[in-house]
C-alpha cells in the first residue's frame, strides 16, 4: 500500500468515523443503562452486520462503474456531504448554532427510552433493541458512505476501512474505561476538520471525474484542504464580529 | 416500515441540510462540467473556477444563514 496515497483517505475515514461512532456510543450506552447490557449489544451487533452487509454488497459494485463516472458521482456526493458538515462546523463555531452535547443526548435518550418502557412493558426488550440498532445502522450508514467515497476513487476501501475500525475501536476502548458518554470529545472540531478535508476530496474528484488532471496531482487535495480550511475560519472570524459589532449597536 | 422511512431520510439527509447549499453546488459543477466539456477548458482554469465557485457558494451560505439569525 502506498502511504502517502492512502493516509488522506486513512484520516478523513477515522475522523469523520470517529464522530459517528461517538454519538452511537451514547445511544447504545443508555440503551445498557436502561434496559441492561444483552438487548443493547444485540441490536449493536445486528446494526453492525446490516452495515457489513451493505459495504460487500456495495463495494463490488463500484468497481462496474466506469472511473470517470464513478469519481465524478463520488466526488459530488462528497462535496455535497462535505460542505454540509462545513457548513454546520462554521455555524456552530460562530456560536450561530449551538453546538452537539453527548451528555444531554444521552439523557435525552434514557429519558425516552424510560418513558416507553414503562408505556409498553412486555416489549420493553425489543424496544431497547430496536433503539440500539437504529443508533448503530443510522451512524454507520454515514461511515459506511464515507469509506466508500473515500475510497473508491483509488481503490482504497480496505485502507478507508482500516481506518474507520480504528475509529470504533477507539471510542470503545476509551468507552469502557471512562463508562460514560464521550462529552470531552471536541466534536466540532472534528466536523470542521472532516468538512474540510471531504469538501477536498470532494473537489478533486470532480475535476478528475471530468477528465482533468490535478496539476501536482494527489497534493492538490493537501492545498484544497488549505483553501477550505481558511476560508471557513474566515467566515468564521467575520460572522463573529458581525455579531459584536450587532451587540455594540444594540447597547 | 418507520425505521425504512428513517433510514431513507437519514440518506437524503446525508447529502441536503439546507437545499439551497445543495442546488448551488450541483449547479456549480454543471457549470463547470459544462465550460470543460464544450470550450475543452484546461485543468488549472477548470479547478481554479471550480474551487474558487465552492468557495463562493459556502460563504455565502453562511452569512445569509448568520443574518437570518
Amino acid at each position: 500500500m502506498d502511504w502517502t496515497h492512502a493516509m488522506p483517505a486513512i484520516s478523513a475515514a477515522f475522523l469523520a468515523s470517529f464522530v459517528e461512532v461517538v454519538e452511537a456510543f451514547t445511544i447504545v450506552l443508555a440503551v445498557g443503562t436502561v434496559r441492561g447490557w444483552r438487548p443493547a449489544l444485540l441490536g449493536t451487533g445486528a446494526g453492525l452486520a446490516v452495515l457489513a452487509a451493505l459495504v460487500i454488497v456495495l463495494g463490488p459494485l463500484f468497481s462496474l462503474i466506469p472511473l470517470h463516472a464513478l469519481q465524478l458521482v463520488v466526488g459530488v456526493l462528497l462535496l455535497l456531504f462535505g460542505m454540509r458538515w462545513l457548513r454546520k462546523a462554521i455555524l456552530r463555531s460562530a456560536g450561530i448554532i449551538g453546538l452537539h452535547d453527548e451528555e444531554l443526548a444521552f439523557d435525552k435518550e434514557m429519558a425516552q427510552l424510560q418513558s416507553e418502557i414503562a408505556a409498553r412493558a412486555a416489549a420493553a426488550d425489543w424496544m431497547a433493541m430496536g433503539t440500539a440498532f437504529k443508533a448503530v445502522v443510522l451512524e454507520g450508514v454515514e461511515v459506511v458512505f464515507i469509506v466508500l467515497a473515500v475510497g473508491a476513487g483509488h481503490g482504497l476501501i480496505v485502507a478507508a476501512s482500516l481506518g474507520a475500525l480504528a475509529a470504533c475501536a477507539l471510542v470503545l476502548l476509551i468507552g469502557l474505561i471512562v463508562h460514560k458518554p464521550l462529552a470531552q470529545v471536541p466534536e466540532n472540531t472534528l466536523k470542521f476538520v472532516v468538512g474540510v478535508m471531504l469538501s477536498a476530496f470532494g473537489t478533486f474528484w470532480v475535476l478528475e471525474g471530468l477528465g482533468r488532471s490535478w496539476p501536482g496531482a494527489d497534493l492538490a487535495i493537501i492545498g484544497l484542504a488549505i483553501g477550505f480550511a481558511v476560508a471557513a475560519w474566515a467566515a468564521v472570524r467575520w460572522i463573529k464580529r458581525q455579531k459584536q459589532f450587532a451587540v455594540r449597536a444594540g447597547t | 416500515m418507520t425505521l425504512i422511512a428513517t433510514i431513507a431520510k437519514e440518506l437524503i439527509g446525508l447529502f441536503v441540510d439546507d437545499g439551497s447549499l445543495a442546488v448551488a453546488v450541483l449547479a456549480w459543477v454543471g457549470v463547470i462540467s459544462a465550460l470543460v466539456t464544450l470550450t475543452g477548458l484546461n485543468a488549472t482554469l477548470a479547478g481554479g473556477l471550480l474551487f474558487a465557485g465552492l468557495i463562493v457558494v459556502l460563504i455565502e451560505n453562511v452569512l445569509r444563514r448568520a443574518q437570518r439569525k
